[in-house]
């Protein structure tokens, strides 16, 4: 796995807005670009790959340069070695998907091997479909294969446009699975455009947050969702990212225990064994803040905190408490009067109950 | 029934359409490939002026090649300065006349499906490492072929039945320039309707079967005439 870090700083100008970013991102593992409609992350995308002019820009994969135009360095697009999947099935209709699948290998450098066709076919289940026409596929069945073809020639980088976007519900669900069997097995860095907070969750190692073409956050997803300035773009989805293992099930509730870097928290046992690493999410709108440890009450979940901040929300009625809980950041979403009835303030020692958490992968 | 100058007409006929048709292929695609895709401003003139021979009169074409062709023409005196004499009343002056004379219905069906295609396609091969022109080829091309079927089956169709240009620079000579039309054209003239029957009954079916077929073909396939 390389370690190498990437740099992409590019200046764009579209109609609505001008994307202008610099960014320093890990050389492994998922890259989520959050934003909303318009927000640039496509655009920021095809800047990467080539597919947009931009002069003056850096693109800089995993130590190698791509793109250097004060050095003078610009490789087209098809010198790069990068997989591209966009938003639509961009299947090509006059080939049958296995011709659609050895198109990129056949022109790739010697140094590839059919063995990346061969594992791509096997890690994304299309093994059946090989002698299809393109358009006997259903829509997962399309993004599969071209997730497959964009593999198979080995990409330093693989970059993904709203793969899912074209889909309805039940196909995302059927993907979802193979693109985190993807990030777990292959160690190809990824930079994975969209505009759900739920691939957000599941997916991002690195989130970086796009709005009118300037980067509003960017660092491990953790940190940039339990940011205060994250609820901005987040709105209802505002919450925190918590890295936990399976600790202990209880068969007589059916319950589970995780513990993670700043406590524990019981839920609905999905059936992980002990010692299994998850991700939860609690959303900022599931967690209240009491000044005194709770008696009494039905939540199942308190943890002990330190206020860290309290910043206003996107209506003037709420506000966000960042707590503090262990190493862990967790946000809670109450209204103002709340945080003048119990003075909240940093500093302050409270307990943090939350509701619902859910388990992302 | 047919005399041996019909069938010198029809042959000739079919000689001119058949490489005016390959001419054609061969000129309209960068045309028309670049009609889909350039930003120019150039775009909306060079396309008037592709879209030209389907509103002008015929003679109006014939007349401006005649005058060019000729000995004082432009064409003419590059002609003759490369020791190929004039190209006016020959074959090789009738091909050049019809491929002016039908080149938009051959860039028109190319260009629409290179922009029913858009530039998807294009970027899709660019990101699987095609060199632009590999990517052309490869990919362009086959997914553009209903355009080019048309274009051909039109190209064909139209020179076949093309009079007014090559009245005007072929001059009507057996053999030489008498293609079908102007030889129905002579029959007209010469008041022998049972030959001019002939020609003209086969020309009917010729044009129906031609548009039967291409209509027959775009149900299939889906893509647009011009």
């Amino acid at each position: 796995m390389t370690t190498d870090r990437s740099h992409i700083r590019l200046t764009l100008a579209r109609a609505a807005f001008t994307l202008d970013v610099d960014l320093d991102l890990p050389g492994d593992g998922i890259t989520v670009l959050f934003g909303v409609s318009g927000s640039g992350k496509t655009s920021l995308l095809r800047g990467v790959a080539g597919l947009e002019p931009t002069p003056g820009a850096v693109v800089r994969i995993a130590g190698k340069v791509w793109q250097d135009d004060a050095a003078g360095i610009y490789l087209p697009t098809w010198q790069r070695p990068l997989g591209y999947v966009f938003q639509e099935a961009s299947l090509f209709e006059h080939l049958n998907v296995r011709k659609n699948l050895q198109f990129g290998l056949k022109r790739s450098r010697a140094a590839v091997s059919t063995d990346a066709l061969d594992a791509a076919i096997e890690l994304l289940g299309i093994a059946g479909l090989l002698e299809r026409n393109t358009t006997q596929l259903s829509g997962g069945e399309r993004q599969r294969v071209a997730i497959a073809r964009a593999l198979a020639t080995q990409p330093r980088l693989l970059l993904l446009d709203e793969p899912l976007a074209s889909l309805d519900q039940a196909r995302r669900q059927d993907i979802l699975p193979w693109l985190e069997r993807l990030r777990d097995e292959l160690k190809i860095p990824m930079l994975y455009v969209t505009h759900s907070s739920d691939e957000v969750a599941r997916l991002a190692d690195t989130l970086v947050v796009l709005d009118a073409g300037k980067v509003k956050a960017c660092g491990p997803v953790s940190d940039v969702l339990a940011a205060t300035d994250a609820p901005v773009v987040l709105g209802d989805d505002a919450g925190a990212l918590l890295d936990a293992t399976v600790a202990e099930r209880d068969a007589r509730w059916q319950l589970t225990r995780l513990v993670f870097n700043g406590g524990s928290l019981w839920l609905r046992d999905a059936g992980h064994s002990v010692g299994h690493k998850v991700r939860v999410r609690v959303l900022a709108r599931d967690v209240s803040v009491a000044t005194l440890e709770p008696q009494h009450t039905s939540i199942q979940n308190l943890l002990p905190c330190i206020v860290h901040s309290i910043v206003p929300d996107a209506h003037p009625s709420q506000a966000l408490v960042r707590m503090v809980c262990g190493e862990a950041i967790v946000l809670a979403r109450v209204t103002a009067r709340a945080v003048d009835v119990l003075q909240l303030a940093p500093g302050m020692a409270v307990w943090a109950q939350i509701k619902a958490v859910a388990l992302v992968e | 029934m047919l005399d041996p100058a019909a069938l010198e007409a029809i042959t000739l006929t079919l000689q001119l359409a058949s490489l005016t048709t390959l001419l054609l292929l061969l000129v309209a695609t960068p045309i028309a490939w670049w009609l889909a895709r350039s930003p120019s401003w150039w775009r909306g003139p060079v396309g008037a002026l592709v879209t030209l021979p389907l509103v002008l009169p015929p003679t109006v074409l014939g007349f401006y090649l005649l005058v060019a062709l000729g000995p004082q023409g432009p064409i003419g005196q590059l002609t003759q300065a490369l020791g190929w004499g004039t190209l006016s009343f020959t074959f090789t002056g009738l091909l050049l006349g019809s491929v002016i004379y039908s080149l938009p219905f051959a860039v028109q069906p190319i260009q629409h499906a290179f922009e029913a295609m858009g530039q998807r396609p294009m970027e899709v091969a660019a990101t699987l490492r095609a060199k632009p022109l590999d990517a052309f080829f490869s990919v362009a091309l086959p997914l553009a072929r209903p355009g080019f079927i048309t274009a051909a089956i039109l190209s064909f169709a139209h020179t076949v039945g093309e009079f007014g240009v090559v009245l005007m620079i072929g001059g009507n000579i057996p053999g030489k320039t008498r293609v079908v039309s102007t030889q129905i054209y002579g029959h007209v003239e010469a008041m022998e309707y049972a030959q001019a029957h002939w020609l003209a009954g086969g020309m009917l079916v010729f044009s129906f079967v031609v548009l039967l077929g291409l209509n027959l073909l775009n149900r299939k396939t889906a893509r647009v005439m011009p």
